[in-house]
């Protein structure tokens, strides 16, 4: 068979099988997302309330009414934005970073690897509670140990700067995430590649940013992706910590907040479904910033 | 090997369904507190000897055990048999014929024994509807030592002026002492607990007779004010956010000089395995004004049935056994009297026993017999609860209250602001609710 | 055999330092598992000069809770991340080897099913999951957990599947290879690292799921996150028994973790493209 013939039966060969191939994924996914959110479409437009199983019927538009007009609301999405931009910068500039080192260590990369990874392993509220109480407490915790050592009063962090110190968890938590996918991307980079250019005379800070940085544009990508379709949605560390308040709620604590404080599922819906709007907006925005990067 | 799993206990209840010889499960979800937990290591004394019965147990810090507990009861999903809830939960879950009725427990359950604001703190329209585990009031704890040494003698019915003015002079940040300990994390059951019990003591009230938030009346004023200005100059670091576990720690660390709170605490503190001062603190009743009125709040967590149990006769087995007046002594033999759950016979309070274990039992007693939840202020007032008001919207209001007096603690916003954003908070959702109807 | 250069050395010390770093809150918690509760708070904290004891331990291994919960995550996390992978190799394969004018839109519609807070679709599954007696049950977590982690698993490997030089691939068609062969025996070999991480971080994010594996579970099914929800903020002190008990429950992630390392270890070797 010429090299010809088969380069022309490519396409279609690979277009059935890969249609077929995707399928099952698809299937799964829409089974699993279609009927929750036409639930949950459903009851934000009706007054369901758990502590009054009697009191139901269409209620219009009334609980995003409701919802909007929450002062909380506003700060929520703008703590949101700020969240999710912080983690993301922090995780992948010091994902970067420690991407580099550990490729570059010689000795004990196994355990380097899993002392890096090691804060993803950690539930996300017990990692809270630890943070809150094992090492940001003004009193007794870690830092305020350290403070002393330097002679500075200790910086009491969830009075003063409560969206930073969850910012700051919650970007803890996922620096391993970025860690490891960048990592893998740089082992796979060619190191033969990248010896010739050393050989042929270029700098490393110009092999970095010629080569390397290119070619971590995608899992790059990837990375804020997915981080941020993760971030958007965590509220366990806001919960544990802060409980909430102006300064720190995000939209999905705001969720939270209605479905499992107040037991209003009318209001958590609507809430939720705003939710997906918002994401969608800031999905939008990012694509347009890294899709080209994904080279799809 | 996964189905095995699956499928077993799926046939294990389906043989129990008809309630003869076979064996019946019952799944009790609880708190994760230390009687609670050590209700499940004893239990196996009951299981002994009701060869029939066989317990499984989900055990939960509170937060997560009334979201679950909650959801499932409203939905009816069934899952449980019986449920721990507190002295909030019981009236409104009673009024929605969710729990079924406990008056049919039988002599050897001893109900007169029962602390009576307890007792009613259970009941709804005359029915018991819960059997009260543990209960627990308010007071004063302080450090004798300090006292002593700077010549405080504690009354023997403090007031707030005398507190404050205490702990101004016992304030000593260098030496790593705080005049005052208060509850300043944000939650309705957390921070909104103290301030509101300081409020009802001041004879104000949450709302009026018709529902109208009373943030701007000046006995709130006066609790904030005196509150929020004690944590801020005599309080420690990070007062915004410390709940009562962390009071607790800082108390046993010997950090605090005074801190008003619940009685649970008084068993951690007077234990030198838990306790850096246990020689060195002493108990008084909460601070009260003129009226008496509000100065002791009451909780209770309670073994209940929800009503779609299908094995009741078997809950209420159980229940006769936990919460019966031999369950004390049961815990005294194996892990002494101290351990005994307190505030809800008073039997227990009669045991000489105890009482020698115990030293704080008298003014636990006190603290417990003094607090009445229907009338929580001279004020008339529409609702039950002293330290919580027993409507389903105080979930969402308290925590949102909650929050706005944490920030005014951290220092974030005035008083008076948060005051008013109080104000309009719960009258927003007050009147989302239709109570202006 | 690589010549190690000075450089090296002084990158390492500073990985190692960086890691430690890291880690440090991790570490921090092991060293506070053994302590007991009142000197858990200690202040000035004691780092070596305490009182070891496995108390805390032994408080959390007492009624054997945590073996049954130790399973029960097993089996759900195992489980789910395998059934997700099973769908995601092939989805990726074609997404990243098929493309089609769909296949931008097909990659974001599957990280947008994660849009909805699972808070917000909390009643809609409990009720479904109530009539169909799915409650308390490992499958349908698991079913839960693999529908969640789908979209992560099939975006990961589209990344590493697009790292596969085409030439190989093409190479291996040319050779007259059909496609399961293609599959089988030249793609996975070199993707196998990759494959080990998008398993071990699914698994770990299955693992670490909180929400819907505390609601939709009650005794006999819940796994380690419910079980540390036991220990966490009762009354009480309880730093040093959330930290054994956090411990313990990482400690089966770190094992699974190092038996991955070795996949994650290999390099590729893409010097047979030149």
């Amino acid at each position: 068979m010429t090299a010809r013939a088969v380069a022309k039966r490519k396409p279609a060969y690979l277009r059935k099988h890969g249609q077929i191939l995707v399928a099952p994924a698809v299937i799964m996914l829409l089974a699993f997302s279609l009927a929750p959110l036409i639930a949950t479409l459903r009851f934000s437009v009706t007054d369901y309330r758990l502590l009054f199983p009697d009191v139901t019927g269409f209620v219009g538009l009334a609980n995003y009414r409701n919802l909007i007009a929450n002062p909380d609301f506003w700060p929520a999405l703008v703590n949101t934005i700020l969240l999710v931009g912080f983690v993301l910068a922090s995780t992948v500039a010091v994902g970067l970073g420690l991407a580099l080192l550990l490729e570059r260590a010689v000795v004990g990369k196994s355990v380097l690897r899993l002392l890096v990874i090691s804060p993803f392993f950690v539930m996300p509220p017990v990692s809270a509670l630890l943070w809150k109480n094992l090492l940001m407490q003004p009193v007794s915790g870690f830092f305020a140990w350290l403070a002393s050592m330097a002679g500075v009063p200790a910086f009491d962090w969830f009075a003063k700067a409560p969206l930073l110190s969850v910012a700051l968890i919650v970007a803890w938590q996922w620096l391993p995430f970025a860690t490891l996918i960048l990592l893998t991307s740089l082992q796979s980079f060619d190191r033969d590649q990248r010896e010739a250019a050393t050989v042929d005379g270029a700098s490393s800070t110009s092999i970095f940013r010629h080569l390397v940085l290119p070619h971590l544009a995608r899992p790059i990508a990837i990375v804020v992706m997915m981080e941020t379709i993760f971030l958007l949605g965590t509220f366990a560390e806001v919960l544990v910590t802060t409980g909430g308040g102006k300064a720190s709620t995000n939209l999905a604590f705001l969720v939270y907040s209605q479905a499992m404080l107040q037991y209003d599922i009318g209001a958590a819906s609507a809430a939720g479904i705003i939710a997906i709007i918002f994401a969608n907006i800031v999905a939008f925005f990012l694509v347009r910033a890294v899709g080209r990067s994904l080279e799809v | 090997m996964r189905s095995y799993w699956t499928w077993l206990p799926a046939l294990a209840l389906a043989s129990c369904s008809s309630g003869g010889q076979e064996q019946t499960t019952l799944i009790i979800a609880t708190v994760n507190n230390g009687d609670m937990v050590r209700l499940k290591e004893l239990a196996s004394e009951f299981e002994a000897t009701h060869p029939r019965i066989k317990l499984e147990w989900v055990v939960l810090e509170e937060n997560i055990l009334r979201q679950k507990v909650t959801t499932d009861v409203a939905i009816k999903g069934g899952q449980y048999d019986i449920v721990t809830i507190g002295a909030y939960e019981v009236p409104i879950w009673a009024k929605r014929r969710w729990l079924a009725s406990l008056d049919d427990l039988g002599p050897a359950y001893a109900a007169d024994d029962l602390i009576a604001p307890v007792k009613a703190a259970v009941s709804f329209q005359g029915v018991q509807y819960a059997a009260p585990f543990n209960a627990e009031g308010t007071f004063t704890m302080y450090r004798t030592d300090l006292f002593r040494r700077a010549g405080i003698v504690m009354p023997a019915r403090p007031d707030w002026a005398f507190l404050t003015a205490a702990a101004a002079k016992l304030n000593d940040p260098a030496a790593g002492t705080y005049g005052i300990c208060l509850r300043g994390k944000a939650g309705w059951g957390e921070n909104m607990a103290a301030f509101l019990t300081m409020a009802h003591s001041y004879g104000g009230r949450l709302f009026d007779e018709r529902w109208r938030p009373q943030f701007d009346s000046p006995e709130w004023r006066t609790t904030l004010d005196t509150y929020v200005g004690a944590l801020r100059k005599w309080g420690p670091p990070g007062a915004a956010t410390n709940g009562f576990n962390e009071n607790l720690a800082l108390f046993a660390q010997g950090k605090c000089a005074i801190w008003f709170d619940s009685t649970v605490a008084a068993p951690f503190l007077s234990d030198p395995k838990t306790s850096k001062v246990a020689d060195s603190t002493g108990f008084a009743p909460a601070p009260a004004e003129t009226s008496g009125k509000g100065a002791n709040w009451l909780w209770t967590w309670a073994l209940a049935v929800p009503i779609s149990s299908k094995r009741s006769p078997e809950a209420k087995q159980f229940i006769r056994w936990a919460a019966g007046p031999g369950y004390a002594a049961i815990v005294a033999r194996h892990a002494g009297w101290l351990a005994v759950p307190p505030g809800t016979r008073m039997s227990l309070y009669r045991n000489p026993n105890y009482r020698k274990a115990a030293p704080f039992a008298e003014v636990t007693l006190q603290a417990i017999n003094a607090a009445d939840p229907t009338s929580p202020s001279r004020l008339p007032v529409p609702y039950i609860g002293v330290q919580y008001a027993a409507i389903p919207e105080w979930q969402g209001i308290g925590t949102e209250i909650g929050q706005q007096f944490s920030a005014a603690i951290a220092g974030r916003v005035s008083t008076k602001d948060a005051l008013a954003e109080a104000q309009a908070a719960s009258r927003r959702q007050l009147a989302a609710a239709g109570y202006y109807k | 055999m690589r010549r190690v250069r000075a450089g090296s050395a002084a990158l390492t010390v500073l990985a190692w330092a960086a890691a430690l770093l890291l880690a440090f809150p991790l570490l921090w918690a092991l060293l506070t598992s053994f302590k007991s509760e009142l000197e858990a708070l200690e202040f000035p904290p004691h780092f070596v000069s305490f009182h070891w004891t496995l108390d805390g331990y032994r408080a959390v291994l007492a009624d054997g809770e945590y073996f049954r919960s130790l399973v029960n995550s097993l089996v759900i996390a195992g489980g789910s991340s395998a059934f997700a992978l099973a769908l995601a190799i092939p989805a990726a394969w074609a997404l990243a080897f098929a493309p089609t004018h769909r296949t931008r839109s097909i990659l974001l519609w599957m990280l947008s099913t994660k849009m909805l807070p699972a808070v917000g679709a909390f009643i809609p599954v409990f009720l479904f999951y109530r009539d169909w007696g799915l409650l308390d049950s490992k499958l349908g977590l698991l079913l839960l957990l693999a529908a969640s982690n789908l979209p992560i698993a099939v975006w990961m490997l589209f990344s590493n599947f697009r790292e596969v030089p085409g030439e190989i691939l093409e190479a291996s068609r040319m050779d007259g290879a059909s496609l399961p062969q293609e599959l089988a025996m030249v793609l996975a070999p070199m993707s196998l690292p990759g494959i080990a991480s998008t398993f071990f971080l699914i698994f770990t994010l299955a693992w670490n799921e909180s929400f819907w594996t505390l609601n939709l579970t009650t005794a006999q099914a819940a796994p380690l996150t419910a079980f540390i929800a036991a220990f966490s903020s009762p009354q009480g002190l309880f730093w040093a028994r959330l930290s054994a008990a956090s411990i313990l429950s990482i400690a089966p992630v770190l094992v699974i973790g190092w038996l991955c390392q070795r996949q994650l270890v290999r390099g590729l070797t893409f010097g047979a493209v030149k």
